[in-house]
């Protein structure tokens, strides 16, 4: 045989590219089956974190506002139909917060997931999206849990309350990819410590989930109103209370959506400078 | 039919013309020029910071090209990096493995990577875990598996998308010598069935025994490129004499080693074409050692201890920088 090949030719053919949703799909499948081998107590975790809250601080909690001045503060709502979707919010945006941090440090740093990811067809924007799409996924099963055991305590005064799933893992959402953003950034998990008793636990607390930030001291009451998750809770209180009107709803959403693609941008930009030497 | 699979054969796996690296100031591969074909084991060795894993990573095509051009399996990283990735194989310097997943989850995880089935990726990880001897391993955790296990997981894991070309990344540092020969046994016999194979080691044994073709590479740079053998040749005699003396001893020995050798009227400076005095032994360079060692017992030279041996990659490296390799 004489044939002589063209040089381009010779290079050894690469299979074509898998399309994006396909790579991300991946990444996405190597958390699920992470998960199935660590989920060790998450469920009674999902579903403990909802009674335990609705109990204690609905009814117990509730008997004693409901009986002072509470009632008339709260628009003439039971406390727990009050709190209940404020905890919703609340505790998604702390599920949020927990998956998006030690998780994706560990992925950097100590198992180094990420790092096998990029030996293989795998991008950094596949890894990101990946993680971000399962913790989004873990956040809506814990969302639904939720919201369940809100109907069964029948919190509800709408139908419209059903939104309150969609609006509880936007909540969340608001904050994963800031959060990944940030572990990005870190050397060791300390800042995570500080990330909890500066920004969540204070958000937790004084953005509308137990009493409404009309009561706060007026210099803090804007700083609560500027927090995603003030967005989250009253969004979910009003769906579940059937007082939502469309405008502010919408506003509601389209702020935390702005804390979405925000984030995401960062944790992008944090992912390629951390990941790719 | 055979001149076709030849012609594409004959395109390198590898390229690299003024490759470069940097990290910020820091130069950590500067102007390196690398030619790799199918089915060779082509090897980078050096010292610790000479440079060769940001090379690999390079490679690898997870860091990107600071300065110079490379393409591996004929493409350009920068354009075509994930999808030459799927067609590479690779054990980094520190090992990736899941610690929380099983030995054969570890396996099926990387397989979907590729695009594997749960079903392909399990059959595939069998035969491999079977290559490594791993089988009876499957389902215990990866925590608990010895050093050894452990880089021969990575090199199952490794194979498992079927690569083109496999990037290994000081495969066997750390592991004991009963270790590292099963995972030589196991890179040999991947050699054999065609496999290109590109590591980088600081063990000259290592690549003596893997490598077609080696580059010696310090500081960022090539210093020197060939066959064991004939870098051996090029750079070292065929033995080496090592002498050591009482601690103290070894620099005034050595200095009287080498007025000895500079005697026109001795044999030994025929005998001799290069003295090393290290810090712990003294070093002589001969094609004939045991004359050698003869001719120093008459000149009246007595050492604690004599070892003559063969001429070794170690030698070509202390040749080139004057330096050992393993510090
Ligand atoms: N991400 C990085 N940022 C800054 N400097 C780096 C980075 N990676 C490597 N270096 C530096 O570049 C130099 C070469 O490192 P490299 O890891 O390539 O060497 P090596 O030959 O693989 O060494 P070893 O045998 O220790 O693995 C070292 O001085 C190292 O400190
Ligand atoms: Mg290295």
């Amino acid at each position: 045989m004489t044939t002589t090949l063209p040089t381009a030719a010779a290079a050894p053919a690469l299979p074509p590219a898998p399309s994006t949703a396909r790579l991300v799909g991946r990444a996405v499948d190597f958390w699920r089956l992470q998960f199935k081998r660590t989920w060790r107590g998450t469920w009674a975790s999902t579903v403990l974190t909802p009674l335990g809250f609705l109990a204690a601080m609905g009814l117990g909690l509730g008997s004693i506002v409901d009986n002072g001045s509470g009632a008339s503060t709260l628009g003439g709502v039971s406390y727990l139909d009050y709190i209940a979707p404020g905890l919703l919010a609340a505790s998604i945006m702390q599920q949020a917060s927990f998956e998006s941090s030690y998780p994706v440090l560990g992925a950097i740093k100590w198992a180094k997931q990420y790092h096998a990811q990029l030996a293989t067809p795998l991008r950094v924007r596949d890894a990101l999206a990946g993680h971000v799409l399962w913790v989004a996924l873990r956040l809506s099963i814990s969302a639904l849990v939720f919201v369940v055991v809100m109907a069964l305590f029948s919190t509800f005064h709408s139908w419209w309350a059903v939104l309150c799933l969609p609006a509880a893992v936007l909540t969340g959402l608001a904050f994963v990819p800031g959060i990944f953003a940030f572990a990005a950034t870190l050397e060791t998990d300390s800042g995570f410590a500080l990330l909890f008793r500066f920004a969540i636990m204070p958000m937790f607390l004084f953005s509308g989930t137990f009493f409404p930030v009309s009561q706060l001291p007026d210099w803090l009451e804007p700083i609560a109103y500027l927090t995603p998750l003030w967005h989250g809770v009253d969004l979910c209180r009003d769906l579940a209370l059937g007082t939502a009107s469309l405008l502010p709803a919408l506003g509601h959403v389209a702020y935390l959506l702005l804390w979405v693609a925000g984030g995401y941008a960062l944790a992008l930009r944090h992912f390629t400078r951390r990941l790719v030497t | 039919m055979l001149s076709k699979v030849d012609g594409v054969s004959e395109q390198p796996m590898i390229v690299a013309h003024g490759l470069v690296k940097r990290f910020g100031d820091f130069t950590a591969v500067d102007g390196i020029d690398v030619e790799v074909s199918r089915g060779e084991a082509f090897g980078f060795l050096g010292p610790n910071g000479a440079g060769k894993s940001s090379t690999m990573r390079m490679i690898g095509c997870v860091s990107p090209v600071t300065d110079g051009t490379l393409r591996v399996l004929g493409h350009d990283p920068a354009v075509d990096g994930a999808r030459i990735r799927a067609r590479l194989g690779v054990v980094p310097q520190e090992d990736t493995l899941d610690f929380e997943l099983s030995v054969m989850e570890n396996l099926i995880v990387y397989g979907r990577y590729f695009g594997m089935s749960h079903k392909q990726a399990t059959e595939r990880g069998r035969e491999l875990l079977e290559f490594v001897q791993l089988e009876e391993r499957a389902t215990s955790q990866v925590e608990p598996l010895s050093g050894g296990m452990k880089r021969r997981l990575t090199i199952a894991r490794s194979l498992i998308n079927d690569p083109d070309m496999l990037l290994l990344d000081e495969p066997t540092t750390g592991l004991d010598p009963q270790a590292r020969h099963v995972v030589w046994d196991r890179l040999f016999r991947l050699k054999q069935r065609g496999v290109t194979l590109v590591l980088t080691t600081h063990y000259m044994d290592e690549a003596e025994q893997l490598c077609d073709r080696l580059v010696v590479m310090d500081r960022g740079r090539i210093a020197a490129e060939g066959s064991p053998v004939a870098l051996i040749r090029d750079w070292s005699t065929r033995e080496v004499v090592e002498l050591r003396f009482a601690a103290d001893d070894t620099e005034t020995s050595g200095e009287k080693i080498e007025a000895l050798v500079e005697q026109p009227e001795r044999p030994l400076r025929a005998l001799v074409s290069r003295v090393e005095v290290l810090p712990d032994r003294v070093l002589l360079y001969s094609d004939d050692g045991d004359a050698t060692v003869g001719e120093l017992h008459r000149a009246g030279v007595e050492p604690q201890s004599v070892l003559v041996r063969r001429s070794s990659l170690e030698d070509v490296f202390l040749r080139l920088t004057g330096r050992s390799l393993v510090e």
